[in-house]
């Protein structure tokens, strides 16, 4: 059982670390190393995680506790310091505000809660994240290697600040794994608090006007969850002197009456970390990032620090006026989310919409919260993270080779870079197709909203949402495999170690799919059994089906084979006109044209603004729905 | 729960019963048009002289996603007709469509580029009334096999009637009959040539015309679904059905791709959400 304290520890040694030593090789070595070490360390979690229900580490340090305390000051002293340095009111206020909560929940606790020992866990839902931020969250590390290399070179006017670099995200999976692990709120809260300072750092990286603001917008926004997490630990002990109910897994068996106030303010921080409306903007504004933060951003830490926290308090919330709501809140964001995506061409910011999205439907899941729909939740949160980092990880090495992020910059992408685009067109597949991941995960959900409560509303999001994902998707893959007849090929000089990474993430996105049967029958089924002593799963003939027809996909592209002899290849149509191979044409006046194929964005219909807008304040109304109908059950 | 012999006679008699369908619609259409029409077996010999011709191609890749296109379309059928899930069924369908569309974009051809971008628009036009309506036959059956379905005791029609008329709104778009035959059209006048299909020749089109064929059947399938209690009823219906969409054919002309969305979103939310929400709330009358 050492591995768990290993796992929070281990990395925070290697950022350490990686803090001191600025020599290239040997950073390399130490990133490889940790890297290593992490992933195996959380894959021999497999061994020692129970069958079912949690096992508990206790840890009999009530110094840590302490200790914490004070970093989390030092934590606000040094916010409030870049607050006064870059001039930024509004997050000084925010952390002078939570800090003072704090401090207020440190004195009320006082002695009496000296003889709680807080204890590490694991059980199966653990399990499945440590997994995720050990393995995909290594991968994007040792990515980082040769991503920030060339960044560097790219960008002469940004000074190199790798050891910091690698410092803050070897420190993310560190606190990450601490907040899967533990079962004492008030260590959560800690290191809560950590993920929220790392993305702060890691967004304002580049120190450019525009990273300070969307990194200070970040930092305020999660702040703003950090204090209802804070009053959420306030009213624990203000009803629980005792403080047992400080202990995750007691708070969530304890009465409704107790658990709920609580649960939904833990819930909106939840609902802020994971960048749901009206708090989306952060994760936007996030992108300006090196890319590989975004991956770890956006696939292993941070957002799915949020949804873990939410699926972790769904018993809690499912079946009341409050879980609906937070449902809601996220099915308003799955929709609108998806519908912004449609207009935009920027490749990272059609992946943020998505992650955004996609979160808004765990989020909508766990809300409404049967076990179900707990059980398609966590499906997400697994596909959905190898997906996206692959993308991520394939838009960043794409950027670096066209210089260009944006998708009508893909135009023939698998003529210039064939194996990138392949990976590419598997992760696309992987967020919308069937039989791929995140697919099976809608489809859960679908029937698993058709027996609840009020689940006609979902289901009609479901619909349309799902439909909206479709479009702008595989209007992307449609640009990357346009075979433009005169692009060269240009996908030379990617580093062996970039190559590995990416191939593991798209061999790990199809492998998921064909094992996601033992993974729900070993890790999701006991997990939601345990919690709600009953469970689900699709039916043998559905897998069976499933199985086929990603073996029909798989033998396929074989078919390529029986078609080697039709060799004549003519130039497209064109009205009749001479074209030559790269659509240049004579023009009626004589003038040499060019034909440019560009994709619909419907900036009319889905314009990001007014989307925006309107999610931003339906969102805000149901929040403050939920928040006044918690302060009648809290007064 | 599956039954294989369905699945083998549709992979065998689909493409048999849509050539004819296609026949008889384009029989019906020409008499609509004061034209004596093609012969009946018409769409076969087109068919047949379209495999005779030489394979010419844009892309190479092309024929990957057209077989896939047609396997897949297959598989959507014959998983449907074996009585399998009916989301599943609908997922098949999409990725098959998908398929196709990506076959238009990597000819990286001007007009199937449009075409492209308007099958995607009518995609997202007709899917979410389709899984409407397969929440509306799981809402009344408790069931989302269409085995289940089809077994039902009741008129599945007379709690879905809005459901319905939803899913006759977006078979139009299906069928690529005017007014929303935005990507492709079976009749000439088309201002993007022939849109998705432009880049597909010889025996490549005469794939694509297969699985059309294919695809009319599952959707005839789907529509019987909701008159299964009934076999006799339920043919009737078909064919009153499919000579109105043949009339709709003959006198609309083709509107715009906002009017395509918007109007098969709103019949989806009027007709579809508005029937399954009175039947949720009703959901204590239905039987179980």
């Amino acid at each position: 059982m050492i591995t768990l304290p290993f796992l929070v520890v281990f990395p925070a040694l290697a950022a350490a670390l990686l803090l001191l030593i600025s020599r290239d090789s040997w950073r390399r070595l130490v990133v490889w190393a940790g890297a290593a070490v992490t992933g195996i360390a959380s894959l021999s979690l497999l061994f020692i995680t129970p069958e079912s229900g949690p096992l508990f580490y206790p840890v009999g340090y009530e110094v840590l506790s302490e200790g914490m305390f004070v970093a989390e000051l030092a934590i606000a002293v040094f916010l409030i310091y870049l607050g006064i340095k870059y001039r930024k009111y509004l997050a000084i206020f925010l952390i002078l505000f939570q800090a003072a909560l704090l401090v207020f929940f440190e004195t009320g606790r006082g002695s009496v809660l000296h003889h709680i020992t807080p204890n590490l866990f694991i059980d199966q839902f653990s399990l499945i994240m440590a997994l995720i931020i050990g393995i995909i969250g290594s991968l994007i590390c040792v990515y980082s290697l040769g991503y920030m290399a060339t960044y560097h070179e790219r960008h002469p006017n940004v000074p190199d600040r790798r050891r910091s670099f690698f410092f803050l995200v070897f420190i993310f999976l560190s606190a990450m794994f601490g907040l899967v692990f533990s079962d004492y709120l008030p260590w959560i809260f800690f290191f809560w608090e950590i993920t929220t300072l790392c993305s702060f750092l890691l967004i304002g990286y580049s120190k450019t006007d525009e990273s300070i603001k969307n990194a200070f917008l970040a930092l305020n926004m999660n702040i703003l969850g950090g204090i209802a997490f804070a009053g959420a630990l306030l009213y624990i002990i203000a009803v629980n002197p005792g403080g047992e109910l400080l202990h995750l897994h007691s708070l969530i068996q304890s009465s409704h009456a107790i658990a709920l106030v609580p649960a939904v303010l833990i819930g909106f921080a939840g609902i802020t970390k994971s960048a749901l409306m009206p708090f989306s903007g952060w994760l936007v504004g996030a992108m300006v990032a090196p890319t590989p933060v975004s991956a770890l951003l956006h696939s292993s830490t941070m957002v799915k620090a949020g949804v873990y926290i939410i699926v972790r308090f769904a018993p809690v919330l499912t079946g009341t006026m409050e879980g609906l709501i937070i449902g809601l809140v996220g099915g308003v964001t799955f929709l609108l989310a998806s519908a912004i995506a449609i207009s935009q061409s920027n490749a990272k910011k059609v992946l943020a919409y998505s992650t955004i999205a996609n979160l808004g439907l765990i989020v909508a899941c766990a809300g409404v919260g049967t076990y179900k729909l707990i059980w398609a939740a966590i499906l997400l949160i697994i596909f959905h993270a190898i997906a996206k980092s692959l993308l991520f990880l394939c838009v960043g090495t794409v950027e670096h080779r066209i210089g260009s992020r944006d998708i009508e910059d893909m135009t023939g992408l698998i003529v210039r870079m064939p194996r990138i685009s392949v990976m590419m067109f598997i992760g696309i597949a992987g967020m919308f197709l069937a039989p791929f991941g995140m697919l099976i995960s809608k489809w859960a959900a679908i029937e698993a909203f058709s027996d609840a409560q009020f689940g006609l509303a979902f289901i009609a999001i479901l619909a349309f949402g799902g439909s909206l994902t479709v479009l702008f998707w595989s209007k992307w893959m449609g640009k990357i495999i346009s075979m433009c007849p005169v692009a060269e090929r240009v996908e030379n000089n990617i580093s062996t170690e970039k190559w590995m990474v990416l191939s593991i993430l798209t061999a790990l996105t199809v492998l998921v799919c064909l094992i996601f049967p033992i993974i729900s029958a070993h890790l999701i089924e006991p997990f939601v059994l345990a919690v709600y002593g009953q469970t689900t799963r699709l039916s043998q003939d559905n897998i069976t089906i499933m199985a086929m027809m990603l073996f029909l996909l798989m033998i396929m592209p074989f078919s390529l084979l029986l078609y080697r002899n039709d060799k004549r290849i003519v130039p497209a149509y064109m009205g009749g006109r001479p074209t030559t191979a790269d659509l240049t044409f004579q023009g009626s006046m004589g003038i040499q044209q060019h034909v440019g194929l560009c994709n619909y964005y419907f900036e009319e219909v889905f314009g990001e603004q007014k989307l925006f807008m309107a999610g931003s304040a339906l969102c805000f109304g149901l929040i403050l729905l939920v928040g006044t109908l918690t302060a009648g059950v809290a007064l | 729960m599956m039954h294989i012999e369905n699945a083998l006679l549709f992979l065998v008699l689909a493409p048999v019963i849509g050539g004819l369908v296609a026949g008889i619609d384009r029989k019906i259409t020409a008499r609509m048009q004061g034209r004596v029409g093609p012969p009946l077996l018409q769409p076969f010999y087109d068919v047949g002289k379209l495999f005779q011709k030489e394979q010419i191609l844009v892309a190479p890749s092309q024929n990957f996603y057209i077989t896939a296109y047609l396997v897949f379309i297959v598989v959507s059928g014959a998983l449907f007709f074996a009585g399998g899930d009916l989301l599943l069924v609908i997922f098949a369908f999409t990725l098959a469509h998908i398929f196709l569309v990506l076959g238009a974009y990597s000819s990286y051809s001007p007009y199937s580029f449009i075409g492209a971008e308007r099958e995607l628009i009518q995609i997202i036009a007709y899917e979410p009334m389709i899984i409407l309506s397969a929440v509306g036959m799981h809402l009344v059956t408790r069931s989302f096999y269409v085995a289940d379905i089809m077994a039902a005791k009741v008129p599945l029609i007379s709690y879905l009637p809005g459901v319905f008329i939803g899913f006759l709104m977006v078979l139009t778009i299906k069928l690529r009959k005017s007014p929303f035959d935005l990507s492709t059209s079976h009749h000439a006048h088309q201002e993007i040539v022939k849109g998705v299909t432009t880049e597909f020749s010889g025996p490549m089109l005469g794939r694509v015309e297969i699985a059309h064929w294919y695809e009319n059947v599952f959707l005839l399938g789907f529509i019987y679904l909701f008159f299964a209690w009934n076999p006799l009823v339920a043919i009737l219906v078909l064919a009153i059905v499919y000579f109105i969409e043949i009339v709709i054919d003959n006198t609309f002309s083709r509107v715009t791709w906002q009017l395509t969305l918007k109007s098969a979103w709103i019949i989806a939310g009027l007709m579809g959400l508005a029937n399954l929400g009175i039947l949720y709330y009703l959901s204590g009358v239905v039987p179980v």
